[in-house]
Order: C-alpha cells, then sequence, then structure tokens
C-alpha cells in the first residue's frame, strides 16, 4: 500500500494523546484511591491541553486524506458495519470528554471530573479499538489481518503517550517523572514485542491469492503483458509504496532502533531531565512515523497481480 | 431475487478493447459527468475507467497460450467495498444487485478500494469520488431505448459477443446456462466475495488422426490406384505433366 502522510500522522498523534491521557487518568485515579489530590492544576491543564492538541492534529491532518473534506460530517452514518465511521463517532467523544475532564478538574470538581475521565478513558480505549480495526477487520490485507494490529495501536500509542507524560512531568510535576518513565518502558517494550512479533507474523505470509486465482487460469507460470493502461492509473499509484527497497530496508531500522531501544536508553538513564524526556518522545515519535510507514508499505493488495506490467 | 451480471467468455473475447472504449464513452458522457483523465495525448496517459482489457501469458515458451482478461467491477453478492463505506455512499441495490457508489455522498477517503481485492474501483482524482462500473444502470432500464438495446454499453460493442449480460439467480437466462454449462468460474474464490460477474474458460479444440485415417480405405473402383502414377523421379503435378 501506498503510506499517506495524512494518515500516518492522524494514526501516530492521536495514538500519543490518547496514551498521554491514558497516563493523566490513571495517575489520577490512583490519586485519588489513596484519598490525596496531589497533581498540579498546570500539570493537569497541560496534560489535557496537550492531549487535545495531539488528537486534534490528528484529526486535522486527516482530513488531507479526503476528496471532499466539507462531506465528512457524513462519515458518521454507517456505525453499524464500518470500523472507519466508528472511529469518526469515537475521536471528537473523545475529545469532547477529555475537555470535560479537564474543566471540571480546573474548577476542581474533582469528583466529577473522576466520573468524566472514566467515560474518556472508555471512549479512548474504543477510539484505540476502532483505528486498529479499519486496518485489521480487511481480511484479504493478510498483513494487518491479525489481532497484533490493534494491539499494536494500543501499546505504541500508550507506550509514546507515557513517554510524553513522562516529559511533561518532568517540567510540571516532578513527582510523577520517573513512575512515568518506568510505565513508558514497560509498556514500549511490550509493544516492541508485539511488533516484533508482527514483523515476524508478516515475513512468514504466504499469499492466498495468486495470479492462477487472480484470472483463473490453473497454471503454475502466468506472466502480465499489458495492464489496460499506458501511464499507469489509480490501481497502480494507490497500492504500491513506489520506493527503493533501500527506502524500505531504512524505515524498517529506524522503526527497529527508534521505536524502543534509543528512547528507553534516555528512559532509563536520563533520571527526571525535563530535555532528556522530552528528545525520548521526539526519538519514539519519528520511531513510530517510521513504523506506521512500514506498516503501510509492507502490505500486499492482492490487486496489485493485476497490475504488473505496463505493457 | 435479481443479480444482475457479465459473463465473460475468454475463449472468444480477442482483446481489441472496444468495450473499454465503449464504456469510457457511455459513461463519460452521462449525467454523473466525466470520467476525467490526464494527459489524455500526452507522455504520461492517465484517468478513470471501469473497464480494463489486460493481457496475460500463461505457461513457458513455446507452449505458451496469450489470455486476453476484461476486468471490471464483478458486483460481489457479499461486496467487501460496501459494509466499510462509513458514509452510505456504497451500497448494493437490494432489486438487481448492483453495486454502485452515490457520488454525492461520497468523501473520497478511498477506504472502499482498499477493501476491493479486485483492484474494481478507481479514484476520479478531479471530482474526488470514488468511481466504479455501473453495469450502466442508467441505460438498461431506459425505457426510450430499444429493447435490445437496453444493455451496459461493453456487452453491445463487443465485436465477438464474449460478454453476455443478465440475471444469474434466473436458473433459465443465458448468462446462468453458460455458468452452468460451460464450466462459468469467479475470481479469488478464496476470500467468499461471491462475485456476481463470471469468466468462461478458455477451451482446446483439437482432433486426433489415426492413420488409417490419412488413405482412403473405402474406394471401391481403387481408383487411386488404377491411375499411373508417375515415378518419383518424374515432375510433379504442379510441373506441367502429360497424364
Amino acid at each position: 500500500m501506498r503510506p499517506a502522510w495524512s494518515v500516518i500522522l492522524l494514526t501516530t498523534l492521536i495514538g500519543a494523546g490518547q496514551g498521554l491521557f491514558l497516563a493523566l487518568y490513571a495517575a489520577d485515579a490512583f490519586d485519588a484511591s489513596r484519598g490525596q489530590a496531589s497533581l498540579a492544576p498546570a500539570f493537569v491543564a497541560a496534560m489535557v491541553g496537550a492531549t487535545l492538541a495531539l488528537v486534534g492534529g490528528g484529526l486535522l491532518a486527516s482530513f488531507f486524506h479526503l476528496g471532499h473534506p466539507e462531506r465528512a460530517w457524513r462519515s458518521a452514518a454507517m456505525w453499524r458495519t464500518s470500523w472507519l465511521s466508528r472511529e469518526v463517532i469515537a475521536l471528537p467523544l473523545f475529545m469532547a470528554l477529555a475537555a470535560a475532564y479537564g474543566g471540571m478538574h480546573w474548577l476542581g470538581r474533582l469528583q466529577g471530573a473522576l466520573a468524566v475521565g472514566g467515560l474518556a478513558a472508555l471512549a479512548c480505549v474504543a477510539l484505540f479499538v476502532c483505528t486498529g480495526m479499519i486496518y485489521a477487520c480487511l481480511k484479504f490485507l493478510q498483513e494487518w489481518h491479525s489481532p497484533l494490529t490493534v494491539a499494536n495501536f494500543i501499546l505504541l500509542g500508550s507506550a509514546s503517550g507515557l513517554t510524553a507524560a513522562a516529559a511533561l512531568a518532568a517540567w510540571l510535576q516532578p513527582s510523577l517523572a520517573r513512575p512515568y518513565a518506568v510505565a513508558a518502558l514497560l509498556v514500549g517494550a511490550l509493544g516492541y514485542l508485539m511488533r516484533l512479533a508482527a514483523l515476524g507474523r508478516n515475513a512468514r505470509l504466504r499469499p492466498k491469492s495468486t495470479l492462477a486465482t487472480a484470472i483463473g487460469v490453473k497454471h503454475p507460470r502466468i506472466v502480465q503483458i499489458a495492464q489496460g493502461a499506458m501511464g499507469g492509473s489509480f490501481n497502480t499509484r494507490e497500492f504500491f509504496h513506489g520506493r527503493p527497497q533501500e527506502v524500505v530496508r531504512a524505515a524498517r531500522w529506524m522503526l527497529l532502533a527508534l521505536v524502543f531501544p534509543v528512547p528507553a536508553l534516555l528512559l532509563a538513564f536520563a533520571g527526571d531531565s525535563a530535555w532528556g524526556l522530552s528528545a525520548a518522545f521526539l526519538l519514539q515519535y519519528a520511531g513510530l512515523l517510521a513504523e506506521r510507514w512500514y506498516f503501510f508499505a509492507e502490505a500486499r493488495h492482492p490487486q496489485n497481480l493485476y497490475y504488473q506490467a505496463i505493457a | 431475487m435479481t443479480q444482475l451480471a457479465l459473463v465473460i467468455d475468454l475463449n472468444v473475447c480477442v482483446g481489441c478493447h472496444a468495450c473499454v472504449t465503449s464504456c469510457k464513452q457511455w459513461n463519460t458522457s452521462g449525467t454523473a459527468g466525466s470520467l476525467s483523465d490526464d494527459n489524455p495525448y500526452g507522455a504520461d496517459p492517465t484517468g478513470t475507467f471501469f473497464n480494463r482489457v489486460q493481457t496475460f501469458e500463461v505457461g513457458e515458451y513455446p507452449k505458451t497460450e496469450t489470455v486476453h482478461f476484461p476486468k471490471s467491477c464483478l458486483h460481489c453478492e457479499d461486496p467487501p467495498c460496501v459494509p466499510v463505506c462509513p458514509t452510505g455512499a456504497s451500497y448494493k441495490r437490494a432489486e438487481d444487485g448492483i453495486v454502485l457508489v452515490d457520488y454525492d455522498k461520497c468523501i473520497g477517503c478511498k477506504y472502499c478500494s482498499w477493501a476491493c481485492p479486485y483492484g474494481a474501483r478507481e479514484i476520479d482524482e478531479h471530482q474526488k469520488v470514488m468511481k466504479k462500473c455501473t453495469l450502466c444502470v442508467d441505460r438498461i432500464y431506459d425505457a426510450k431505448l430499444p429493447e435490445s438495446e437496453r444493455k451496459p454499453a461493453c456487452v453491445l460493442a463487443c465485436p465477438t459477443s464474449a460478454r453476455l449480460f443478465g440475471d444469474i439467480h434466473d436458473p433459465d437466462a443465458p448468462v446462468s446456462r453458460a455458468i452452468r454449462e460451460n464450466g462459468g468460474y469467479a475470481l479469488m474464490p478464496e476470500w467468499g466475495t461471491q462475485p456476481a460477474n463470471h469468466y468462461l474458460p478458455r477451451r482446446k479444440t483439437s482432433a486426433e488422426i489415426h492413420p488409417d485415417e490419412l488413405t482412403r480405405q473405402d474406394n471401391p473402383l481403387k481408383v487411386d490406384g488404377l491411375l499411373p502414377r508417375p515415378a518419383t523421379g518424374e515432375p510433379a503435378l504442379d510441373d506441367v505433366t502429360s497424364w
């Protein structure tokens, strides 16, 4: 598949925003369970603000994917069947609930905030599942059609959000910087393992469709002579990444290095240095951009069987 | 339940692309607007088509066979492109099974094209909506046309009648008989999409000649034998001979 930057930005930005919110709500709930209210209002406001900025930025990026952004409101219609439609509902719902949580926290209504925050956390998890299922539900994109896809979206999004939370906490709530960094290490390690599992699974995949099933001729040797168009078409642009193999390999190495190992070193050894933790987040986010790019590039669409030779 | 579909006979298709041009002509002139092209006469022509004829070579030289393969939307009975559409712009008509796109509702997110294993959907780069074969829905029900012309443009254009059109759920329809009796098959059956369009396979016509068929056995007057056969050294019939 051709990696579209709008979708790469959408999924990575909202993933980080969602992880950030879950990190904040977890700290708040833990705080409340011990009967304390130790979170600085400025920290909560910054976390909620960053969540909304990241998720809103992702939402904005997604509009650039659409041919008719002015009709985007229509996309909430088919929630009974379409995971994309469900995502379109879950995303603004999560943003509204997160904003309400931040507002109530700011006004000091902590009990109410906790309840609204719980709903926001539910919407947040639902949004993770919807985003992952958009890809995982396409059964003939075998690289995506796996529970690992949803797990990766949840774990890698949460890990980047936790790293961002550690960085923000280092600036505004230093007592939480270490716990967040440790949580980011644990969730990041789990996400990294899941991603490695997905890479291993995809390397072993055998395509179910072949040219023999594509045109219905039982013969082991079939080659395409012409695809019916001389200058390419939507089918040759949308379903091929169109980059040399070196770029794909570079993205893979970037994924392998930056999604976890390099930020993990910073998370482990930067202490509660705000700069160190911020660098960890930026590096991890760059790694996630490469990860998402590779996620699209490695998916081989069966329609490509019909588009192998121009003429 | 009606399920309109095309049945394409690969044994008859000669790969002339008449269905492609006729489809493009009809569908670019309709009320839904043009099927836009870029650089149609330039170096890198590209554009939106509902139908393409592709060519494949089967086997290894010298034992090869050329297969011309027209490909358009297969109007699946379980279309994977329809449930994924977030706006409901993609839908399958209950009354005749045609899968259509409502161009006024489509937001151009391309998700349906990802969900089609056949690559049957193409985005119109200028109108920014997803387009696909409509089985000429604006033609097959047009009462102003003579009955014989109420068929998809590609079917009417095919000079070898390789394309049949009809209701594959009606067991007596010519399309159903063709599928049943000529080994009609669906593309990529592994995904369970149940394409309505079917293809008829290539058929080999062969004859076996036995040695006794090379000499005439039932020759009562032995006419051949009576003739003075020329010796092998004699001039042949092609040269001027006397007998």
